[in-house]
């Protein structure tokens, strides 16, 4: 490989997050009335913060109109944020020390859609090959590079390399997809739904596929998905967004067997049980999500809550340590907050 | 034994002449009952259920064998009688409401239209009956929904809406395609809940097409498991859920990420992919990714074998499929 494009290194060492994100806000003016005037905003991101640790596997779940997506794109300034901070590897991108482009080497996405974020006019070898010559390397490295990662992904080169992508099926073509993210030699991919329109069979094969990837290049992902089997699985820690707001973030073992959200706990109760003579009974949730242009007021989940108190509409839960590494941003869990649930606040020896 | 609600006999659907899109369907539906038809896509389920209502264009397609429902023999219908049918006899929900409901009219306008469509009955009654539908699909504040257009509504609504609709004219058999896919998983759950307990009421005789095997256990009381055009294996939710004997159902079973032993092994993914539905094989189209296909498998296609009672499997290794099911075959799956 030339040494104009060589791999990034890791300046921060082990300790230091990937990346951190402080404060992300995003808020989408609406035009309302004849005249179009901007009258509302969607709140789609509504203030996050959360890091991504080296070489791990963060999962983001949540309903639609959470904000995940949004999040996604933000991360890789494909819009640009109303306000936050995103620091990568110790350096804030958009930095002198940091630019965008020498970010966005590091930092690659796979989206859902495999057709629509191919170039149907280019072979697929030439699709891999792309970014690297954008990014300095010669025609005839970029090329063998492409090849080389067609390979690594299942597709043989001298089977598929000429192909377009309507003459793949789509799970090839997602295979392209992230052959394509890896050909700048990322750290850090993240895969918005990137297998939730892949079939049940190809799907695994695909999961595989990323865990293999993962450990041969010493990947970090950020990996998006309303599928919390598959979040599960995949995933190390786990960010569980409602609203434009993170509700819980953790192991990804303490999130699914000890949520501390409710909103968390209504999520995992109604993924279907499998279980023919078990089956649910009553949905734990009631209604569809609240639109993110107008999201209630204190914790935007009391409208649904089975936990709702007063307090709940009055106060923003801020998202804080309930156990060790685990936050959740709930009245009901947080010592003092007035909640009637709430244990009580270190310190005092309130009866229970 | 009472008339069965569909009966499907050797259905075979061709596209453009050389895409055998189904190859061969028989399917039996009791009054009353809810079977899933869950596959992959290509895999012929939402072909079948489209044929019941003969929604394929007559030109490019060729809809051969028979399919009787409610008595009814669906494709010796003359037009007219096909305009009848559709509403009162059978209807159907699709995945996405936003591209099945009209968007210049209201919900309540479109579902007083196919009221009066089929039945007489003046406006005022036929608002009437749509608002006892919305109430009965339990959305909020029914009176005012009515005059929503489909835009208005959130997607849950909007599903609840186009059930409504169905219903409207009170048919007999109700179809489902992917109904709670594009759904939230909080939403899709009640939509799920709602499909079940309007089954129970009404006496719905319901066929449910679905990739997802967590919903089709929700609501289904048997399951017919389709691959490359063919149902290969039907049997009860219980059965095919507990005792799958088709090495595909097996397959997709054992591929779940929650069946996953721990994080870091690797999932047990079927190798390959479907076929071409233009250049099938000439055995079971299943052999060239089956882990206990033998010479036999690639001659001949295999006729549906009981394996249990009211449990088929068209597959000619049935005695030896259930050894996929044990630990002892997941080649890869020691932690490393």
């Amino acid at each position: 490989m030339s040494a104009a494009l060589s791999p990034p290194e890791d300046r921060g060492g082990p300790a230091q997050p990937l990346l951190s994100v402080k404060g992300l806000l995003k808020h989408f003016p609406v035009k309302k009335g004849l005249l179009g005037g901007v009258s509302a905003k969607v709140r789609a991101v509504d203030g996050i913060d959360f890091e991504v640790l080296k070489g791990e596997t963060l999962g983001v779940v949540g309903e639609s109109g959470c904000g995940k997506s949004t999040t996604a794109r933000l991360l890789l300034s494909l819009i640009d944020p109303t306000a936050g901070e995103i620091v990568f590897d110790g350096e804030r991108v958009g930095s002198r020390a940091l630019s965008l482009k020498a970010f966005r080497r590091q930092c690659q996405m796979v989206f859902q859609d495999s057709y629509s974020s191919l170039n149907p006019r280019l072979t697929i070898e030439a699709s891999v090959a792309f970014a690297p010559q954008v990014h300095g390397l010669p025609r005839r490295e970029a090329v063998a590079r492409a090849r080389d990662l067609l390979a690594r992904v299942g597709l043989d080169p001298r089977r598929f390399a000429e192909r377009y992508p309507h003459e793949l099926s789509g799970g090839q073509r997602q295979r392209v997809n992230i052959a394509r993210a890896l050909a700048l030699q990322p750290r850090l991919i993240i895969l918005d739904e990137a297998v939730s329109a892949l079939d049940k069979s190809i799907e695994a094969q695909v999961l595989n596929l990323l865990m293999d990837l993962k450990e041969e290049f010493g990947l970090t992902y950020i990996f998006i998905s309303h599928d919390l089997n598959v979040v599960r699985f995949i995933s190390d820690r786990v960010m569980v967004m409602y609203l434009g707001k993170v509700a819980e973030i953790g192991r990804s073992d303490d999130v699914f067997s000890r949520a501390q959200h409710p909103y968390t706990a209504a999520l995992l109760s109604s993924m279907p049980s499998l279980d023919p003579d078990n089956r649910t009974e009553v949905a734990p949730l009631a209604g569809d999500p609240p639109n993110p242009i107008d999201p209630p007021p204190g914790c935007r989940f009391h409208t649904r809550c089975p936990l709702a108190e007063p307090v709940c509409s009055a106060k923003e839960p801020p998202l804080a340590v309930t156990d060790g590494s685990h936050r959740a941003a709930c009245l009901a869990v947080q010592p003092g907050s007035g909640h009637s649930l709430a244990p009580p606040a270190a310190g005092s020896e309130m009866a229970a | 034994m009472t008339q069965p609600a569909i009966e499907i006999r050797n259905l075979r659907v061709t596209f453009a002449g050389v895409v055998r899109a189904v190859d061969g369907v028989d399917l039996t539906l009791a009054p009353g009952e809810v079977v899933a038809l869950i596959g992959e896509s290509g895999s012929g389920k939402s072909v079948t259920l489209r044929s019941l209502m003969r929604l394929h264009p007559p030109r490019r397609s060729k809809v051969e064998g028979t399919m009787t429902v409610a008595g009814q023999d669906v494709l010796a219908m003359s037009q007219r009688a096909l305009a009848d049918y559709r509403g009162a006899t059978v209807a159907m929900i699709f995945q996405e409401p936003l591209l099945a409901l009209d968007p210049v009219y209201t919900v309540g306008e479109q579902i007083v239209e196919v009221i009066r469509r089929h039945e007489k009955a003046s406006k005022a009654e036929a608002r009437a009956r749509a608002l006892e539908l919305f109430q009965k699909v339990r959305i909020p504040s029914p009176e005012r929904r009515l005059d929503a257009y489909p835009h208005e509504m959130s997607g849950g609504m909007r599903q609840r809406a186009m059930i409504a609709l169905a219903l409207a004219c009170r048919p007999k058999v109700l179809l489902a395609d992917e109904p709670t896919t594009a759904l939230d998983a909080t939403v899709q759950i009640q939509i799920l809940l709602l499909l079940r307990d309007l089954q129970r009421e009404l006496g719905l005789s319901i066929i449910f097409v679905t990739h997802d095997l967590g919903a089709a256990v929700e609501v289904a009381d048997r399951i017919a498991v389709m691959y490359a055009g063919r149902i290969v294996e039907e049997g009860t939710a219980r059965d095919l859920i507990r005792g799958p004997r088709h090495p595909y159902t097996i397959g997709l079973l054992k591929s779940r990420a929650e069946g996953a032993l721990a994080k870091g092994s690797r999932l047990d993914a079927i190798p390959g992919s479907p076929p071409d539905l233009a250049h099938l094989p000439p055995g079971c189209p299943f052999a060239p990714r089956c882990p206990l296909a033998i010479d036999p498998c690639r001659a001949d296609r295999p006729p549906p074998i009981p394996v249990g009672p009211g449990h088929t499997a068209r597959c000619i290794r049935t005695d030896v499929s259930p050894t996929l099911l044990s630990p002892a075959s997941r080649s890869d799956a020691a932690p490393a």
